[in-house]
């Protein structure tokens, strides 16, 4: 039989695989703090502004969800009532509020307007809202947009922003893309 | 060596001649065993003309070990002595009477598992679990595809795909962090935790797959709920020292890319070898019979190498493999909310189609896996064998979104885990009929989510320490009877630092119970450090009867208990490309099974059938069902929350192989399992649907090794599946019923596969032409995560050239 080469030893091995073990357990010593992420690209608030193409009191919608992928749900304001048979001139604005002070979302929707749309759906005494801005492709964007409004009644308005929707479109049933923001307005009236 | 050789040849060129001597002479003795003294049967001594290949003669030991040859001229002789299990030895005699020696032979040869010389001889993990093994043959026509598709010939296991690349094996319905990946001896930590999670294992470097079905080989944990998946490299023939080498070239055309591989091993002189292997694949986008799937295409880089030096008595090897891939993500499959997964459900086909690309865009991921490990081993005469290992490894993912600004490069997903084991394990085999192994294991793990990512973390900061003892007995008696019994003990520990959102925190209801486990309140989240102790024991008895070599029976009963993976005890949050809020709990318990399972073998000349049913039980069975929905300012989003159940698994793998004719034979397979929540009385999610797949092979060995394989599989509709659920569409403004549970319908797909094999002057080269779903048939699997959004591969040709050398 063959001589057994005594070129690596049990006890080396040992020596290795405890040096090992020790590095091991010496690295489980380890109490830092992970550092909190306050998430850049969250958006939390849309805020509608509406003021009457002729003048008048200008109104507020609101839609906020400030714990973000949290389990509370988003709430939604209406400073108060529309008037009837009036246009509106809107400006969106879009807003991480997670953060102090708030960043304005906006900003980014605006630098890649090409890949961003809001959508204007509703029911009830509001006749119409288009878009009054394009996109470097002359394409709706939709910060800001025009609303108009039918005699007194109820109304519901949502605000819809998709990423990278098919551009041009023929609305949102048929854009696809991805949904942003979805801020429902229940409860508006039209005096 | 070769001089030696000469020399020896030269010395015996001058011995005196002999010829006129009467040959009349006998040569007898004993081949005994080296550690057990035991006497061995069915050894054979050659005895060949010196320096020659002339076989003299030649003769088999008895039951007790003994030998005799007679009728032998005086003169010089050069004998081998070999047994199926021993490592060979040979020596030169010389007769000048009749002479009596005793041979000693190492017994434990065969288990030299990196170094097995009689490669036919195939070691099984357990004595009576289900046990299935795939070869290097097999696994080579799935060089370009993944572990996972390979499994799936192997009745009794299925895959969980995210899309064509991410496939995780499954068994026997359960997947997962409930089934063990062992590569080489190593526990594969490579964040299994998620759907879309492949193993990090390069197909090519593995030459041998043994499938366990279920928990009943506790050496390497106790929690392979599923089963465990042992990946080995080739074997290498230590006693021929040189060079070879294997090369794979595979091209296919869908994906329009393929796979390059190649593997060389050199083995020394003093039993020292090394090798280096290494392969490369890449595909560009898939394509679906209609369509091509955008954003599919894969790159993978894989290489390893392997140092070390195998004795009788004692060896050392060194291992080390890289693994890297860069993954696309059907870009259809990224949803903003509920709406558009209705719109991606109703609509049948993808929302994203573009031209064929080799290019890898977002959502995608990208993954590096590093393993190193060191293992020694040393035998002790008479008693047994001693494995001492190391191991290291080192996963880091980045997952790539859909983002905008600043962000659009940033991952949202970036993940480092780090593994350190240690183990020693020992097997007393002194005594063949009376088995003894033993073992003990300590590991340490951390993980590190990157903050930089700008996006809340969905696996925390978290420290896992492991330990684990076990001990195996397996009995023999009568050569026909066999029974094994296993207990193991495992405790885990996680110490994690998690950010709650304040709000998620109140719902959870965790304050009351980990309240005191706060550490800082910023307001709007809460950095929470949970520490989750779980002790867990298993065991394992069975029951081996093997009348004859042509049937064998089976019965195993196995109680194991798994603790809870970090993604079931931490998940919280939005899954992008599932649309949906996972939610784990902290409350969360190991869960634990009670598996009977049974087989029956039977073999004859021109037949063979396999049956195996299986029973599971599972107490606490953790799984991930839809519980509602929540309201987001991007919408509504179903809720998926973990929950503890009672669950049931049952079913029967069966398989029958017929040799109509020299050349042609079939083989069936069928597989079902039923799987029952019995507390809610409602279907498991996510269970595989009865398959049944049967082959047609035709063989022409004389006309270069010709092999021609035509397969069908007809997989049915899943008709099992829980209920759909009903959510509030903010589009419609009104309740709408999710699909997101029914499955797709059943279909067939047609597959086949010719080679032909060519003798080189040194090794061999094999061409294949392989072609799968060959009538370009649409369908959707059921246990696909893309099913929503889109249909499954469309037909693919691929052309294979295989070299050894």
């Amino acid at each position: 039989m063959k001589t057994i080469s005594n070129s690596f030893s049990m006890k080396k091995v040992g020596v290795a695989l405890s040096m090992a073990a020790a590095l091991v357990f010496a690295s489980c010593d380890n109490d830092d703090t992970p550092d909190p992420v306050n998430e850049e690209e969250v958006i939390t608030t849309l805020i509608a502004t509406l003021t009457p193409a002729g003048g008048g009191t200008t109104v507020t919608l609101t839609y906020t969800d400030l714990d973000a992928d949290g389990p509370n749900p988003p709430v939604a304001e209406v400073s108060g009532n529309l008037m009837g048979n009036t246009t509106y001139n809107g400006v969106i604005q879009v807003l991480n509020e997670t953060e102090t002070p708030a960043e304005n979302i906006t900003l980014e929707v605006l630098e890649e307007a090409d890949e961003h749309q809001f959508f204007f759906e509703f029911t009830g005494s509001i006749a119409g809202a288009t878009a009054t801005d394009t996109d470097s492709m002359g394409n709706p964007l939709g910060v800001t947009f025009d609303l108009t409004t039918n005699t007194a009644g109820a109304a519901t308005l949502s605000i819809v922003l998709r990423h990278e929707p098919t551009k041009p479109n023929n609305g949102l049933a048929t854009a696809g893309g991805e949904t942003d923001i979805q801020a429902d307005f229940n409860n508006i009236i039209i005096q | 060596m070769q001089l030696f050789q000469l020399l020896t040849a030269v010395i015996l060129l001058w011995a005196p001649p002999v010829q006129d001597s009467p040959c009349t002479l006998q040569f007898s003795g004993k081949v005994v065993d080296f550690h057990s003294q035991l006497h061995l049967s069915k050894a054979v001594l050659e005895l060949y003309r010196p320096g020659s290949q002339e076989l003299l003669q030649s003769v088999s030991t008895t039951d007790g070990g003994a030998f005799l040859l007679s009728e032998l001229c005086p003169g010089k002789y050069t004998v081998v002595v070999s047994h199926p299990e021993c490592r060979p030895i040979t020596q030169e005699i010389v007769i000048r009477k009749n002479l009596s020696q005793t041979f000693v032979l190492e017994h434990h040869f065969e288990e030299l598992k990196e170094v097995e010389v009689f490669g036919s001889k195939q070691k099984e993990e357990t004595r009576s679990a289900l046990e299935r093994k795939l070869n290097e043959g097999i696994l080579e026509q799935y060089s370009s595809g993944t572990l996972g598709e390979a499994l799936k010939e192997i009745t009794g296991v299925n895959t969980l795909n995210t899309g064509a690349q991410i496939s995780k094996p499954s068994i026997h319905g359960l997947t997962g962090s409930r089934v063990l990946i062992l590569n080489n001896g190593v526990r594969m930590q490579d964040m299994e935790w998620g759907d879309e999670h492949a193993p990090n294992v390069d197909i090519n470097a593995v030459s041998n797959v043994t499938v366990v079905k279920g928990a009943a080989s506790l050496r390497y944990g106790g929690d392979a709920l599923g089963g465990i998946i042992l990946l080995q490299p080739d074997q290498l023939k230590i006693d021929s020292p040189g060079l070879s080498g294997k090369a794979l070239i595979s091209m296919q055309s869908n994906g329009r890319g393929g796979t390059v591989s190649n593997r060389i091993t050199q083995v020394f002189e003093k039993n020292w070898f090394a090798q280096v292997q290494g392969s490369y694949k890449i595909l560009g986008d898939m394509e679906a019979p209609d369509y091509v799937l955008s954003n599919t295409g894969i790159r993978q880089g894989a290489a390893a190498l392997r140092i070390g030096k195998q004795e009788i008595q004692q060896g050392i090897t060194f291992d080390y493999k890289y693994f890297a891939s860069s993954i696309g993500i059907l870009r259809a499959s990224h949803i903003g909310n509920v709406d558009d997964l209705i719109r991606s459900i109703n609509s049948g086909q993808p929302e994203v189609i573009h031209p064929f690309t080799y290019e890898i865009n977002t959502p995608r991921q990208r993954v590096t896996h590093h393993l190193g490990r060191i293992v020694y081993y040393k035998r002790f005469e008479r008693v047994g064998r001693m494995d001492l290992s190391y191991d290291f490894q080192s996963n880091r993912r980045f997952e790539f979104d859909i983002r905008v600004g600043d962000d659009r490069n940033k991952p949202a997903i970036d993940l480092e885990l780090t593994t350190h084991t240690i183990q020693a394990d020992f097997k007393k085999d002194s005594n063949p009929n009376k088995l003894w192994e033993a073992g003990i294991l300590g590991r340490y793990q951390e993980n590190f989510p990157n903050p930089e990512t700008g996006v809340r973390r969905l696996i925390p900061d978290y420290q896992r320490v492991e330990a684990g003892a076990y001990l195996t007995h397996v009995y023999r008696w009568k050569d026909k009877h066999s029974i094994d019994l296993g207990v193991r003990y495992d405790y885990s520990q996680i110490d994690a630092k998690k950010f709650y959102i304040t709000s998620r925190w109140e719902e959870r209801g965790y304050q009351e119970e980990f309240g005191d486990r706060i550490i800082e309140d910023l307001g709007t989240q809460l950095l929470v450090n949970p520490v989750l102790d779980y002790h867990n024991y298993s065991w394992s008895a069975g029951y081996q009867f093997k009348p004859d070599n042509d049937r064998e029976f089976r019965l195993n009963f196995t109680c194991a208990q798994r603790a809870p993976n970090p993604s079931e005890l931490f998940s919280d949050g939005l899954h992008h490309s599932a649309a949906r809020i996972e939610l784990g709990d902290l409350r969360i318990q190991s869960e634990q099974s009670k598996k009977l399972t049974a087989s029956w073998q039977q073999s004859s000349s021109s037949w063979s059938w396999i049956i195996e049913p299986y029973i599971n039980y599972v107490n606490d069975f953790i799984l991930l069902e839809p519980t509602g929905v929540e309201f987001t300012i991007r919408g509504a989003f179903p809720v998926w929350s973990y929950r503890q159940t009672d669950a049931l698994l049952a079913g029967l793998d069966l398989q029958i192989e017929k040799q109509w004719h020299p050349h042609w034979t079939s083989i069936h397979q069928f597989s079902y399992l039923y799987g029952q929540d019995q507390s809610q009385d409602i279907p498991l999610i996510n269970m595989p649907p009865i398959n049944t797949n049967h082959r047609l092979q035709f063989d022409l060995p004389q006309w270069h090794s010709f092999k021609f394989e035509v397969q069908g599989e007809y997989v049915f509709q899943q008709t099992r599946t829980p209920a759909n659920i009903e959510v509030l569409s903010p589009n419609i403004q009104s309740n709408v019923l999710l699909r997101i549970n029914d499955a797709p319908d059943a279909y067939v797909l047609l597959s086949a596969q010719a080679s032909w094999q060519w003798p080189l002057a040194k090794g061999s080269v094999q061409l294949s032409l392989a072609g799968t779903n060959l009538l370009n048939t649409q369908f959707r699997n059921y246990l696909n995560r893309q099913r929503f959004f889109a249909d499954d591969l469309g037909r693919n040709i691929q052309l294979q050239l295989k070299f050894n050398y």
